[in-house]
């Protein structure tokens, strides 16, 4: 039943390589579930993880899909660092969308140069407000952030039914539950012609940057990483676990209001039911893949992006359901627990003398 | 780290052969058997690198009281461990009556007739006496029936006991008696103590010693594990001493002194403190004004009307087990715990509402209890940990950290402070204990604090290391800083404070000069009022 | 005036079976001091496992609803070797054990989509279903309600009155005294965790095979996350849990009701009630600080690896 003991120190190695010893593992499962379903393992693996990147245009996908879990990733890894468990992304990012769509709504018509950063203003706002509201409810009353933040999406989900359903329906939609289109003053413009990609990819560069020189310099990163180490070593240095809180959550929040901006206002343009498809969830197991570090999560964020295109690919070549991309993420986030584990402990081995 | 003492051979004389003094209490035991109750060949236990047990041998005969002497990570804890079967071996034997046996679990230890009084209690805080021993017993499931049993056992060694309360309301006295009662209903042959005065006052402690010897007498034989010479002299028949792991002597105690002991111990003489006097001018740094605090939490204790001051120059000393509010006392003086601003002043100004920061910056150092995981981060380097605190002296510019500025602070009190380790670089929780005390003590005085609080300075720290921390805190002194020292081991607080005050169930008597009291008197107030007034 | 109320009432006991029956396994997990935030996914496993199974037998509902609780013991498993035996972080691998069944369901559920199943039919309790009101409310059920009160006894009084109950107890509030007396915590905890498994594998598959005997994605809709917050809600006690889930059946049943009744209210509102109402009891149960302490599992959620 123990299958671990402790090592007298930390395995530098397995630090770095817990997590392609991980998508190794996923894979080897991988090819075991594809001969299960009687699909040709080399086969299915070039569909799933070749064929998205043949074209020009399969790469303008990947950094598409890359964006958000990028944006999401680097925001939730500070929070993860300080153990503040905001597993509501999601319900933060369709809020943020909710804020932006509804500036680019009510600018229809006297639309200018100021809408779209008004609408990624008050996408990162909403984003923020949405993190803050289980911010709010854990300092002052002590309410796990694990569960509200959860609660809270959704709660989002619902508004945005409502309001895509009755105040902000299309009338000219054919009663479909979605928003006008929004107009070009209100779209990230597309970096190449043919391609969705477009310059809120941007804003995944620059967060990137400023949460590289965060995480390894600033002391505000060293202030969370001990309120989540060693929360009364924190409290002994006088670091308040409140502010832990409300910067974890707004961060994260903000962070996510930010993606919502670039979806609605980016390959999706308009409101609909379908703006996530779980970016909020996949950027939990992006931040933890990517090992919490700032450019880590970019090579984590490319690969679930690469998990994205492929589950589309297995859908139309394969005719398998595009669930499987779920399926790959959980498995991926269970061989990345199961190594790191062994950072810290090595296997027990069974006793010479019994 | 022992490498140097390798080329030792193993001492035959240490291969099971039982001490030759016939102890006394043996006479009262009704049979004699042929056998000693337990006897121990070559045990050896290691961790990694380290060796806790090196070929460790001992016998224990029927109704002896025997002593395990040994200093703080000598390797006692783990040799009684691997008796009770918690821990296993990695080679030698146990004889247990003549027999040999392997002790796979402590199931198996209790089923033999070995109970063990945990040093660090293995007790459940939210369930009942009761309770508690139901679990280590077997047999029906009766409740009421058991408390009649635990009632009875209890009134018979004069060990009172309420069967029916929860674990968490009892003093830590109260709980060392659940364990002895929770062993003396399995009707052990060898009862085992781990370091069991440590919780007790002095007076305690006599009352405890009746009910061993009147075990003694009853042919219960006992294990007594202690780093307290004068305890292990007037206690016990015989005593195995235990050095860095192996044995370094066998001993009658009655018949050492406490130095030859102590020689036995450490390998040395025990070292003594410098006490110099204050030369400079004596002045209030820290006052603290009828403050009262309700408990943090249910498990806490709450303060009530705290008057003290602690002056340039000296060390006042706060007596008293722990759980009597000594955790929130340094908690409300630290700043972890708010309370009114007036309560807590230092040179004249009000800090009572101030946070733990703010209260650096005014000059308060603290050294907590906990070394790992509140007075350093464990998985942290020593740089990382020097900016816990010292991040006030310069090292952190428009919220950027300045590393190799933490990392020159580390250093320094590395070498200052003659800190064990691989460098700055190494994570706290490589240290031993005694290291990593001596860069807190140390980062905390480099940052020159006006005033500096202490709890538990030598807490689980070698002989050599305590005496090192405690001559420091004499130094810092009479350099004109204020000390106040929480500690619960008496003797230390009799060598380096200037005054004594007792902590009992969250009110503190006046403090007095060193020379103005005893052990005697302070043991009875750490009993509590009613103790006193009785 | 009662006409109304007894439909509200028979249909709430429903609504609450799901959430008394994964909340106790939640509970009873907790009550080892391992934290399973997987309970979504474990029901959602069990749902599809039991609606494939009842599919494959046309229509047997034992069988379905057993084949629900053995995935969820599957499901437990995996967080067990994960968060007990690697003594991972515990959150992360609930969140991980969600995640993974959000996508196996879905996965699998895929070709399930237009299928149906017969569900259970009430069973009347000879003699007692006839009594005005408390008949057709507690007595006129499903047999998997009578399952789920009658677990909630079981469970109620292993915990307060019997040996198990205190090792459980012991166990989560310290596995290291735990381990000093001789106990083995990790077999202690994989066995409640498994039961955990159990019950809400059991009551995802009582969803998709009685409550809604349909197919659709994330079927469980949050009843998973609910449950823990009930957990949370109860201060880890049997009884409080059965009134919790009692009440946001209620509140389910409510919000139905009223949408029949034409009110002028949006349906999302209501849709999103029993969210809101999770959030309102967390915030009003966890604000008392020393309430929570000393309810709680002393070491919920911290891994226990024997060793030094």
């Amino acid at each position: 039943m123990h299958l671990l003991e402790p090592r007298a120190e930390p395995s530098r190695t397995l630090q770095w390589a817990a997590p392609p010893l991980a998508i190794l593992l996923m894979l080897l499962a991988g090819s075991l579930l594809f001969l299960v379903l009687g699909r040709n393992p080399v086969e299915a693996f070039r569909v799933f993880f070749i064929q998205p990147l043949e074209s020009g245009y399969g790469w303008s996908e990947l950094l598409l899909k890359a964006g958000p879990l990028i944006l999401i990733a680097e925001g939730l890894a500070i929070g993860f660092r300080a153990r503040i468990y905001n597993i509501g992304a999601e319900g933060q990012l369709i809020f943020g969308a909710i804020c932006a769509g509804g500036v680019a709504i009510y600018a229809q018509g006297h639309e200018g140069h100021w809408t779209l950063p008004a609408m990624v203003l008050a996408g990162a706002l909403g984003g923020l407000f949405w993190g803050a509201i289980p911010a709010l409810l854990k300092t002052h009353f002590n309410a796990e952030e694990t569960l509200t933040t959860l609660m809270l999406t959704y709660v989002a989900n619902f508004l945005l039914s409502w309001l895509v359903h009755i105040p902000w329906r299309d009338p000219q939609g054919m009663n479909f539950p979605q928003s006008v289109m929004f107009s070009d003053a209100e779209l990230f413009t597309p970096l190449f012609e043919g391609s969705r990609l477009n310059t809120s990819i941007g804003l995944a560069v620059v967060a990137v940057v400023v949460f590289q020189v965060l995480v390894r310099r600033s002391f505000l990163a060293y202030r969370l990483e001990v309120g989540g180490q060693a929360p009364t070593a924190a409290r002994y240095a006088g670091f308040s676990q409140r502010a832990t809180i409300w910067v974890s959550l707004c961060v994260s929040g903000m962070m996510a209001g930010l993606a919502g901006v670039g979806e609605v206002a980016g390959p999706i343009g308009q409101l609909n039911l379908n703006l996530s498809p779980g970016y909020g969830y996949a950027a939990i197991i992006v931040a933890y893949l990517g090992r919490l570090h700032p450019l880590g999560i970019v090579l984590s964020g490319l690969l679930m992006a690469l998990l994205y295109l492929g589950g589309e690919a297995a859908q139309m070549t394969l005719q398998l359901p595009a669930a499987i991309t779920g399926l790959f993420q959980g498995m991926l986030l269970f061989f990345l627990l199961g190594t790191d584990a062994f950072i810290d402990n090595r296997l027990r081995l069974p006793r010479r003398n019994a | 780290m022992a490498s140097a003492d390798l080329s030792v051979p193993a001492i035959s004389s240490d291969l099971g052969v039982s001490p030759p003094a016939e102890p006394v209490s043996l006479a009262a035991a009704s049979v004699v058997p042929a056998a000693d109750r337990l006897q121990l060949i070559g045990i050896t236990k290691r961790y990694h690198a380290l060796v806790a047990n090196d070929a460790i041998s001992l016998s224990v005969a029927p109704g002896q009281i025997h002593a395990v002497l040994g200093e703080n990570g000598a390797g006692k804890s783990t040799l009684m461990k691997i008796i009770y079967g918690a821990v296993r071996a990695d080679a030698g034997e146990m004889l247990w009556n003549g027999r040999q046996v392997q002790v796979e679990n402590p199931d198996v230890a209790r089923r033999l007739g070995i109970g063990m009084v945990f040093q660090h209690f293995s007790l459940f805080e939210t369930l009942t006496v009761v309770e508690n021993i139901a679990l280590v017993l077997g047999g029906r499931f009766d409740l009421a029936a058991l408390a009649e049993r635990v009632r009875k056992v209890s009134t018979q060694y004069g060990l009172s006991l309420d069967p029916l309360r929860r674990v968490h309301s009892l003093s830590v006295g109260e709980r060392q008696r659940v364990e002895i009662v929770r062993c003396l209903l399995q009707d052990p042959q060898l009862l085992i103590l781990d370091e069991p005065t440590s919780v007790l006052t002095p007076q305690a402690v006599q009352k405890l010693f009746q009910t061993l010897r009147q075990l003694a007498r009853e042919g219960v034989s006992i294990l007594y594990i202690s780093h307290k010479l004068h305890e292990i002299q007037s206690l016990c028949d015989v005593a195995t001493v235990i050095r860095a792991g192996r044995v370094t002597g066998h001993a009658i105690p009655r018949e050492e002194t406490p130095a030859s002991l102590a020689r036995m111990m450490i390998g040395r003489e025990l070292p003594q403190c410098a006490v110099a006097p204050y030369l400079g001018v004596s002045r209030p740094l820290l006052e603290v004004n009828h403050l009262s605090l309700p408990a943090p939490d249910p498990f806490g204790t709450s303060l009530q009307d705290i008057s003290l001051s602690v002056q340039a120059g000296e060390i006042l000393g706060i007596a008293g087990i722990s759980g009597n509010g000594q955790n929130e006392l340094m908690a409300a003086l630290s700043g972890e715990l708010p309370c009114a601003s007036e309560a807590v002043v230092l040179e004249g100004r009000a800090i009572g509402h101030l946070d733990p920061g703010a209260r650096r910056d005014l000059g308060l150092g603290f050294v907590p209890e906990e070394r790992l995981g509140r007075g350093a981060v464990p998985a942290m380097s020593l740089a990382r940990n020097a900016l816990l605190t010292a991040h006030r002296r310069g090292m952190v510019r428009l919220g950027l950290v300045n590393d190799g500025l933490a990392a020159a602070f580390a250093r320094q009190v590395i070498a200052r402070f003659g800190v064990k380790c691989s460098g700055e670089a190494a994570a706290a929780r490589a240290l031993s204990g005694g290291n990593l005390q001596k860069f807190i003590v140390g980062r905390e005085m480099e940052q020159s604090p006006k005033v500096l609080l202490v709890s538990q300075p030598t807490w689980g720290v070698d002989v050599g290391a305590a005496a090192q921390l405690r001559q420091t805190l004499i130094d810092l002194s009479r350099e004109g800083v204020a000390i106040l020292v929480v500690s619960e081991e008496l003797e230390e607080l009799f060598e380096i404070c200037d005054r004594i005050a007792v902590l009992a169930a969250g009110r503190l008597a006046a403090p007095q000069a060193k020379a103005d009291c005893n052990a005697e008197q302070i043991g009875l107030r750490m009993a509590g009022p009613q103790a006193e007034a009785a | 005036m009662i006409d109304h109320l007894t439909p509200v009432l028979v249909g709430t006991l429903g609504a609450a079976t799901p959430l008394v029956l994964a909340g106790l396994g939640e509970l009873i997990t907790e009550r080892s001091g391992v934290m399973n935030l997987g309970v979504e996914g474990m029901m959602l496993i069990g749902a599809i496992a039991g609606f494939a199974t009842g599919v494959g037998t046309d229509g047997n509902m034992t069988l379905g609803l057993l084949a629900g609780a053995g995935a969820g013991v599957l499901a437990a498993s995996l967080f067990a070797v994960l968060a007990l035996s690697l003594a991972a972080n515990q959150a992360a691998c609930g969140l991980a054990l969600t995640i993974f069944g959000v996508g196996l369901s879905a996965f699998i559920g895929q070709s399930y989509v237009s299928h149906s199943l017969p569900g259970l039919q009430p069973y009347d309790v000879p003699g007692l279903s006839s009594i005005p009101f408390i008949g057709p409310v507690l007595f006129h059920q499903d047999p998997v309600v009578y399952l789920a009160f009658g677990l909630y006894v079981l469970v109620a009084w292993v915990l307060a009155r019997t040996r198990l109950g205190l090792l459980l107890r012991a166990v989560g509030e310290s596995p290291e005294a735990a381990h000093a007396i001789g106990y083995p915590v990790l077999l202690i905890r994989w066995c409640a965790t498994l039961t955990g498994g159990a019950f809400a594998g059991l009551a995802g598959a009582y969803l998709s095979t009685v409550y809604t005997p349909l197919w659709v994605q994330n079927m469980t809709a949050g009843r998973g996350w609910i449950s823990v917050a009930l957990v949370v809600f109860a201060t880890w006690k049997p009884t409080r849990l059965l009134l919790g889930a009692c009440l946001f059946g209620g509140v389910t049943i409510l919000q139905f009701q009223a949408q029949g009744l034409g009110l002028d209210v949006p349906v999302e509102l209501l849709a999103s009630l029993p969210y809101m109402a999770t959030i309102l009891v967390l915030v009003l149960i966890s604000r008392d600080r020393s309430l929570l302490l000393l309810n709680l599992p002393a070491s919920l959620g911290r891994p226990f690896l024997p060793g030094r």
